[in-house]
C-alpha cells in the first residue's frame, strides 16, 4: 500500500472525525436549551454524575494536596523558601490539580459509564424505540448527561480544592510543624479570586467533553458488544485527551498576560 | 379495502454504498389489513421497515400515509406521523432503566401530556390485554423472560392506541408455544384497536396466522403479493422455495446483512 495514501487518509478520516463531533456538540448544545425539558432525568444525572463521584475527587485531591505539601517543602527547603509550601499548595490545587485530576477521573468513572449504556442502548434498538414513541433521544438521553456533567463537574472541583488544601494542611501541620494559623493565613493571603474562577470554568468545560464524548461514541456505537466495548475505550481516551489539550488552550487565555 | 391505502409505496430506493439493498418497491397496505412481508436474512425487510417508520431516509420514492407523502418532510413533521405508529422490535427494546408499566406508558407520557398516575392506568389496562397481571408493572424488564418481554414490549406498541402497528420478526427467539401465543396476541390486539398492521418475519407459521396478504421480497423487490390462502398455489419458484424451507432452489443466500 502506497504509505502516502495511508496518511492522507488518516487524515480525511480525522477531519471527517471531527466534523462529526461538531455536529454532534452543536445538536446536543441546542437540545440542552430548548425544551422539553427532563428534569427527572437530569436529577439522577446529576447524582449519578456528581454526587457518586464525590469519594474519587476526594480521594484524588486529599493526597495529591498531602504530597505536594511535602515534595515543595523537601524541594523549598533547599534553598529556604518553607514558608511558600501553603501558597504552592492552594495555586497548584485550584488552578491546575483539582480540575485536571476530577476530570480525568470523572472521564474515566462516568464517560465509561455513559458510552456503554448509550452504546448498549443503540445496539439492542432501545434509540430506536424511543424515537418511534415520539421522544428524541438527544433530548432525552444526551441533554440530560451534557447538563449535569457541566454544572456538577465545578462543584465536584470546588469541594476538591477545600479538601485538596486541607491535605496540604494536614501534611504541614502535623508532620512538617509548620504553626496551624500561619499555615491557614498564608493560604488565603496570596490566593486571588481568578484562581479558583480559572479551575471552575476549566471544570465546567472538561464536564462537558466528557459528557460529549461518552455520548457520541456510545450513540455511533456498531456492531454488538465488541462495538460498545471500543466505544467505552474511545470515550475515555478522547475524553482525556481533550481535557488535557483542552487545560493548556484555557490557562492560555486566562493567564496569558 | 378502501380508495387511498392506509399506506402506499412507490418505486422506493435505498443503498448502502454499492450495496442496493431496495430497488423499486411497490406495495400497498389497506387499512385495518395486516400485511406480512417474508424474506430471507439479509434481503433488506428491517431496511423497509425503517424507512416507512422514519428511521431512515430513503434515497429515492414516496411512501403515502393516508395519501400524504412523508418522504423528504422535516424531521419535526415526520415526528407527527409517527404518533400514529406502534412499533414491536425484534429483540423487545425495552428501557431496562425504568420498570415495565413506565416502558407501557412511556409513549403516552411522552406525546400526550398524560400524567403519571393516569398514564400507570392506562399501562395496567395494556398490561391485561397481553395477559400480564398487575404484579409484572413494576418489575424491572430484565427480570423477564423473554416471551413475557415480547408481550410488554407489545403492550407498550399499542398502548398508544396506533392506526399503524409495526412487528419487526415477531416470534424470533421464542419457543413454539411463546411464538404462538405472541402471534394470537397479535392478531387480536390489532382487531380490538382496528389497527392496520405491517410485519417482517422469516417465520411462516406466524407469518400465516398473521396475515391478510402476503408480499415477499427478494434482492430488494417485492416478487409476489398476494392473499394468504393464494401463498401454496402462487406458482412462483422462489416463494415456493421459501415457504417450503428447500435449500435446492433460485433463491441465493445474502452473505452480509442487509
Amino acid at each position: 500500500m502506497n504509505p502516502l495514501a495511508a496518511i492522507g487518509r488518516g487524515f480525511l478520516t480525522l477531519l471527517a472525525t471531527t466534523g462529526r463531533i461538531g455536529l454532534f456538540a452543536s445538536a446536543a448544545i441546542g437540545h440542552c436549551v430548548r425544551p422539553p425539558f427532563y428534569p427527572r432525568l437530569i436529577l439522577r444525572q446529576f447524582i449519578e454524575i456528581g454526587y457518586y463521584s464525590l469519594p474519587v475527587v476526594g480521594m484524588t485531591t486529599l493526597f495529591s494536596g498531602m504530597v505536594l505539601a511535602l515534595q515543595s517543602y523537601t524541594g523549598f527547603a533547599r534553598f529556604s523558601a518553607e514558608g511558600a509550601v501553603a501558597t504552592v499548595v492552594v495555586l497548584s490545587m485550584t488552578r491546575e490539580l483539582a480540575p485536571v485530576l476530577a476530570g480525568l477521573m470523572v472521564a474515566g468513572r462516568v464517560g465509561a459509564a455513559m458510552a456503554a449504556e448509550i452504546g448498549t442502548m443503540r445496539v439492542t434498538e432501545q434509540i430506536d424505540a424511543l424515537t418511534t414513541l415520539s421522544t428524541n433521544p438527544f433530548k432525552y438521553l444526551i441533554a440530560p448527561r451534557v447538563i449535569a456533567a457541566t454544572i456538577s463537574l465545578p462543584i465536584l472541583v470546588l469541594i476538591g480544592d477545600i479538601i485538596g488544601v486541607f491535605g496540604g494542611y494536614v501534611v504541614g501541620v502535623y508532620k512538617l510543624d509548620f504553626n496551624a494559623a500561619n499555615y491557614i493565613s498564608s493560604t488565603i493571603q496570596y490566593l486571588e479570586r481568578m484562581d479558583v474562577i480559572s479551575g471552575l470554568v476549566k471544570a465546567a468545560v472538561f464536564g462537558f467533553l466528557i459528557a460529549l464524548m461518552g455520548c457520541y461514541h456510545g450513540y455511533n456505537s456498531r456492531g454488538g458488544a465488541q462495538g460498545v466495548g471500543a466505544a467505552t475505550t474511545n470515550a475515555v481516551v478522547t475524553a482525556s485527551i481533550m481535557i488535557l489539550v483542552a487545560n493548556y488552550v484555557i490557562t492560555e487565555m486566562f493567564f496569558a498576560d | 379495502m378502501s380508495d387511498t391505502p392506509k399506506l402506499r409505496i412507490r418505486d422506493l430506493k435505498k443503498s448502502f454504498g454499492a450495496k442496493v439493498v431496495l430497488n423499486g418497491i411497490d406495495l400497498d397496505i389497506g387499512a385495518g389489513e395486516s400485511v406480512v412481508v417474508i424474506g430471507g436474512s439479509g434481503t433488506g425487510k428491517s431496511v423497509l421497515l425503517k424507512c416507512i417508520i422514519g428511521l431512515m431516509e430513503p434515497d429515492s420514492g414516496t411512501i403515502e400515509i393516508d395519501g400524504e407523502n412523508v418522504v423528504g418532510l422535516p424531521r419535526s413533521e415526520r415526528e407527527a406521523y409517527m404518533r400514529k405508529f406502534g412499533m414491536l422490535f425484534q429483540g423487545g427494546a425495552l428501557f431496562d432503566s425504568l420498570p415495565v408499566w413506565e416502558n407501557v406508558a412511556f409513549g403516552l407520557m411522552a406525546s400526550k401530556q398524560v400524567d403519571r398516575a393516569d398514564a400507570r392506568k392506562v399501562a395496567i389496562d395494556k398490561l391485561a390485554q397481553v395477559g400480564l397481571s398487575e404484579d409484572v408493572a413494576a418489575l424491572s424488564p430484565s427480570e423477564l423472560s423473554g416471551g413475557m418481554q415480547k408481550r410488554v414490549s407489545l403492550a407498550r406498541a399499542i398502548a398508544t392506541d396506533p392506526e399503524i402497528i409495526f412487528f419487526d420478526e415477531p416470534t424470533t427467539g421464542l419457543d413454539p408455544i411463546m411464538a404462538d401465543v405472541i402471534n394470537d396476541l397479535i392478531v387480536k390486539c390489532t382487531r380490538e384497536l382496528g389497527a392496520t398492521g405491517l410485519s417482517i418475519t422469516h417465520d411462516m407459521a406466524s407469518a400465516r396466522k398473521i396475515a391478510d396478504r402476503m408480499a415477499m421480497l427478494y434482492q430488494g423487490k417485492i416478487i409476489w403479493a398476494g392473499p394468504v390462502s393464494e401463498i401454496d398455489s402462487s406458482g412462483n419458484d422462489y416463494v415456493d422455495q421459501f415457504i417450503h424451507g428447500r435449500a435446492e432452489g433460485p433463491i441465493q443466500m445474502a452473505v452480509r446483512r442487509g
